[in-house]
């Protein structure tokens, strides 16, 4: 049994030992945002927050949460108002098929968390690991920068 | 993945006892970011993964006398951005810093940078070319041993069934003493390196000589290696250009790396040459300005 806090409600679970976080956030929760691209931690897809820090939810195992604190994308709208940066993603086209963007989006909230006006150097580094097979990135810069109330590039 | 039965003791004790009992068939787990990703692909199945998250006092990172002690539950991520490492050691900082993408250094821990000894990691060059020593406890005792001395061949340490890393302490950079990292990245900011090297240059007093030099590589072997036959060209000798690209034209002969999509053994060997000059370079203008600021 395990107990996980996941966007502020609290859970307890009955996973087997080698369910991963996502999978458990996904078919055990019904949270489908998160998705799985790669698996293998490269590709930001899965990325969630734990204890407020950005992993890779496809290579955690769920016990490895236990006790902890999870929030993904759909965590971060308060009922119906859009967070910040969904909304500045909407507005300056920082998605195009939109598999890769919960985990961008929730990447992009840490950033402002910690970082509240990051310089494009520091968007770029924070970033790196979410890829975008679509955007070519210049749209995802420019909505980050958007969001923390920057005039755009 | 294959079921396992998972553990999560709370004490060190707990710990090794735990992995005393099970042997062989227990795996440690801390960041899990290679255990899981093995487990994953079926290249592990460990009858018994052990994780150590829990365990009270396995996440410090602490000064103590001449050195800097990290504890194995630190994640990359507090190592590289740790006020003490930053300040006393910023080479050690940095090199944490080109690990993979930030979501991975959240996760990944120091000793499992040691313990999964894949010869394509960047902190392990770094540590062994700052002549780092790795603390390990077993149920009913304690060792401490050299990084040098520490890896064996692909994704096998030194360490027995029931070990367990619990430390690294990195010896602060004596005076007059210069430390680089370069890693070379020919395809993704993210990547493993193609090559990568560590270096230390100590000057001598007049400023001119060195005394010593120490040189790791990454990413060209079986293991992370100490070049000796380099270091030893250096020491004692009068720094200068044609030097250091010597030391690195000696440093190409010791490599055997492997073709792979992050270049041919013949590209990775000239690439060696060139990345030790780099890293030697660096070093030694850090050096300088050492003595300067001491003198
Ligand atoms: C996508 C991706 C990219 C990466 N890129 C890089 C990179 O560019 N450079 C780089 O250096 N690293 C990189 N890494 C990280 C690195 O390869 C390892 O995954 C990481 O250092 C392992 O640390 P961990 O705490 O997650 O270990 P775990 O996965 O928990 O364990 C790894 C191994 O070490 C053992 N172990 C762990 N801790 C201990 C301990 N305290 N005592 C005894 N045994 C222990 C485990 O049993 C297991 O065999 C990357 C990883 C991923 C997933
Ligand atoms: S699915 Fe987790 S990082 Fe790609
Ligand atoms: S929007 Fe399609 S991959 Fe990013």
């Amino acid at each position: 049994m395990i107990r996980l806090t996941v966007n502020g409600q609290a859970h307890e679970l009955d996973v087997p030992s080698y369910r991963t976080l996502l999978d458990c956030l996904r078919y055990d929760l019904g949270l489908t945002g998160s998705k799985e691209g790669c698996g293998v931690g490269v590709c930001g897809a899965c990325t969630v927050l734990l204890d407020g820090k950005m992993i890779s939810s496809c290579i955690a195992l769920a016990v490895f949460a236990d006790g902890r604190e999870v929030t993904t994308v759909e965590g971060l709208a308060e009922d119906e108002r859009l967070h910040p940066v969904q909304q500045a993603f909407m507005d300056a086209g920082g998605f195009q098929c939109g598999i890769c963007t919960p985990g961008q989006v929730v990447a992009a909230k840490a950033l402002l968390d910690a970082i509240p006006h990051p310089s494009e150097a520091e968007i770029k580094e924070w970033m790196l690991g979410n890829l975008c097979r679509c955007t070519g990135y210049y749209k995802i810069v420019e909505s980050i920068q958007a969001a923390a109330g920057q005039a755009r590039a | 993945m294959i079921a396992f039965d998972y553990r999560a003791p709370r004490s060190l004790d707990e710990t090794l006892a735990i992995l005393q009992e099970y042997g062989d068939e227990a795996r440690v787990i801390a960041g899990g970011t290679a255990l899981v990703t093995m487990m994953r692909q079926r290249l592990a199945q460990p009858a018994c993964v052990v994780s150590v998250r829990g365990v009270a006092g396995l996440g410090r990172i602490e000064a103590t006398n001449g050195s800097i002690r990290i504890g194995a539950l630190v994640t990359h991520r507090e190592a590289e951005c740790s006020p003490l490492i930053q300040e006393r050691l910023p080479v050690l900082a940095e090199t944490f810093r080109r690990v993979g993408t930030i979501r991975i250094r959240h996760m990944a821990t120091v000793g499992g940078a040691l313990a999964h000894a894949d010869p394509n990691q960047d902190p392990p060059v770094t540590l062994m070319a700052l002549d780092a020593g790795v603390e390990v406890q077993r149920a009913g005792g304690g060792r401490e041993l050299p990084v040098a001395e520490f890896f064996r061949d692909y994704y096998e340490s030194a360490l027995e069934p029931g070990e367990l890393v619990t430390a690294v302490t990195v010896p602060l950079l004596p005076a007059a003493t210069g430390a680089s990292y370069v890693k070379f990245l020919p395809r993704t900011a993210d990547d493993y390196a193609t090559v990568a090297v560590a270096a230390t240059v100590t000057l001598e007093p007049d400023g001119e000589h060195c005394r010593e030099a120490r040189i790791a590589l990454g990413s060209v072997a079986t293991t992370p290696l100490r070049e000796r036959a380099a270091e030893a060209l250096l020491s004692g000798a009068r720094l200068g250009e044609r030097l250091l690209k010597a030391a690195g034209s000696a440093a190409k002969t010791a490599v055997d790396p492997l073709d792979d999509h992050r270049g041919s053994a013949a590209y990775k060997r000239e690439m060696t040459a060139v990345m030790v000059e780099r890293a030697l370079t660096q070093a030694w203008a850090e050096a300088r300005r050492a003595a300067r600021a001491s003198g």
